[in-house]
């Protein structure tokens, strides 16, 4: 099978968030892979295990994501692709974004791509299904478990708590939804590896495409944090007193209920 | 000058969802003094095509085929195609649901627009429509406008304030004839997992367990507060990871970020990951034994406490309100 992986590096999840004059500071900042994208990189690793195959990790960024394909390929996937926009994008979005992937994967032979279903920074999970749509195969997002079987795929999806079982063919895009798997930790001959495994770099030339063919149609006019709350108010006294106070408070005071 | 503004609407259990009226409400925002048109798709949505009217559409086009019953997005991308194509609008609404998540993405991609997810509120300013959407999981806003002249977007639930229903208010209702082409992706079967039916995304209250509920068991007097309050119940990472309960639960900065306006955090220590998906609730009541517990700090009410002695307390003392009812 050709698998590929699609990836983004986020902050960590412990990051505290910084904005100066505008733009999200990132500074000494910790960075991951997009926890999403580890539950995709694992299934494509699995079902490499299973049906063989080669699995290349993709990314757009900057020079600096080549850290977080590495972690990719020391997980075990076989090959990395860096599509760097740093020269030719200021603020993509995820048009750009997968205006960018889509010229690159449509020269691609492939059976199954897999994804995150959102990333945690820009929250917006829009890349993958766009993708998919441009390639013009079917999308299955927010998958916890998937079968191929030949041609013939099958795939649970969460459905906002609910299970929807899903039956389509390759070639296929999926997302991926917490509960997929339970992603591995790089070994150290993995990470030996990984070093050695190719990583190719590519810009918008390398694939034919024009800066205007991935110009944003979004625009961000200003970045905020959220105010700041007030310490609230610990309740005293037994326990029974308490819980009558919080049931009158929650009525008078802040008349949620 | 007007606009006219398309809204997706979402059925759950044969009813609208509430989303969907605040759907309408951020349309009537964008469009100004132009129309805002109800798209209703599904297998029998004729009977409740006049709510959206109430709600404030003017008018309502419904496509009905029993192929329609279940969303698939090639079913009903099929569909909103033929109505974008028909309609020509400046903007498409869809509610940041499981639905909308999946297929305003393939449509935007398919008519080449941009797409703001997620906005928990939309405003005019100069001239340029302005959504607001949370990034980092809230921990951080942004506001972001179109540079095209037209923009789809998703609207957080529970974020924007729908329109008082008003059953004076009249307009059209149009049925779209719809000629599906094969759908490549065919749903077997969907299994329910959410008992109450209570949406932890769209839930007015949430009862959430930490590690501090110690077992699959200890969530059974969350589920009973929850029950008088008809809240939905969630929970933090640390809970699922423990295997306390289903990952569909999750809060946090991975899983659901949710916005009610109560929120009553139970053995939660409030881990900055488990803070960045509901710090924005309206109302925050903390239950914990530890008093130095992060959740304090950000709790607008706080009872230092066993949650297995102060949670029944509390279900009492709501049960005498009898306020679900």
């Amino acid at each position: 099978m050709n698998l590929f992986v699609l990836m983004k590096r986020t902050f960590d999840t412990e990051e505290k968030i910084v904005i100066e004059t505008g733009k999200i500071q990132d500074d000494g900042a910790e960075w991951i892979i997009n926890p999403y994208d580890e539950y995709a990189i694992e299934e494509a690793i699995q079902l490499k295990e299973k049906h063989g195959g080669t699995i290349t990790a993709v990314t757009v960024g900057g020079e600096e994501a080549e850290k977080e394909l590495r972690t990719a390929l020391a997980m075990g996937c076989d090959q990395a692709v860096l599509i760097n926009i740093e020269d030719d994008l200021d603020e993509p979005d995820q048009y750009s974004i997968s205006q960018v992937l889509y010229h690159y994967m449509k020269d691609q032979e492939f059976d199954l791509i897999l994804g995150g279903n959102v990333a945690i920074d820009g929250g917006s999970g829009q890349v993958a299904p766009r993708l998919a749509e441009l390639l013009d195969i079917p999308c299955i997002t927010t998958i916890t478990k998937l079968e191929i079987n030949g041609t013939d795929a099958e795939a649970e999806r969460d459905v906002e708590g609910d299970v929807e079982k899903i039956k389509t063919t390759l070639p296929l895009l999926v997302t991926a939804q917490q509960g997929l798997n339970e992603p591995r930790y790089p070994s150290l001959p993995g990470i030996m590896k990984a070093k050695k495994k190719p990583l190719e770099e590519l810009e918008l030339d390398d694939l034919d495409l024009d800066e205007e063919d991935a110009e944003p149609k979004l625009k961000t006019i200003e970045r905020f944090l959220p105010p700041k709350k007030e310490a609230g108010k610990l309740l005293q006294g037994e326990p029974a007193e308490q819980a009558k106070e919080l049931v009158s408070l929650l009525r008078s005071e802040a008349k949620v209920i | 000058m007007g606009k006219k503004v398309i809204v997706l609407g979402e059925i759950r259990d044969g009813e609208l969802r509430n989303v969907t009226f605040e759907a309408i409400a951020a349309g009537r925002t964008i469009s100004g003094d132009g129309e805002v048109i109800g798209v209703l798709i599904g297998e029998n949505v004729q009977s409740i095509a006049q709510e959206l009217i109430h709600y404030g559409a003017d008018k309502v086009l419904t496509a009905e085929d029993p192929k329609l019953k279940t969303y698939t997005a090639d079913g009903y991308s099929q569909v909103m195609r033929g109505v974008i194509e028909q309609e020509n609008p400046d903007s498409v609404i869809f509610g940041h649901t499981a639905m909308g998540k999946d297929l305003s993405p393939k449509l935007a991609a398919r008519l080449q627009t941009g797409l703001i997810s997620d906005a928990i509120d939309v405003s005019v300013t100069g001239g340029n429509v302005v959504f607001t959407r949370p990034i980092y999981s809230g921990k951080a806003f942004e506001r972001v406008i179109s540079t095209d002249p037209m923009i789809f977007a998703t609207i957080r639930p529970n974020n924007i304030q729908a329109s008082e229903k008003d059953t004076s208010r009249s307009g059209s209702i149009e049925s779209i004839d719809v000629s599906l082409t094969d759908l490549r992706t065919v749903i077997q079967e969907v299994v329910k997992k959410t008992a109450d039916g209570v949406d932890l995304s769209e839930a007015k209250i949430i009862v959430a367990g930490g590690r501090g509920v110690k077992s699959k068991e200890g969530f059974q007097p969350l589920q009973e507060l929850a029950e008088v309050l008809g809240a939905a119940v969630g929970a933090s990472r640390g809970a699922c990871d423990a295997d306390y309960c289903d990952y569909a639960l999750q809060i946090g900065q991975t899983g659901k970020v949710v916005t009610p306006d109560l929120y009553i955090a139970c053995g939660i220590s409030g881990a900055i990951q488990h803070l960045a998906g509901m710090s924005n609730s309206k109302v925050i009541v903390a239950i914990n034994k530890d008093p130095e517990a992060d959740i304090f700090k950000i709790a607008d009410y706080g009872i230092v406490g066993d949650l297995f002695e102060v949670v029944p307390l509390l279900t009492e003392e709501f049960k005498q309100l009898n306020i679900h009812s």
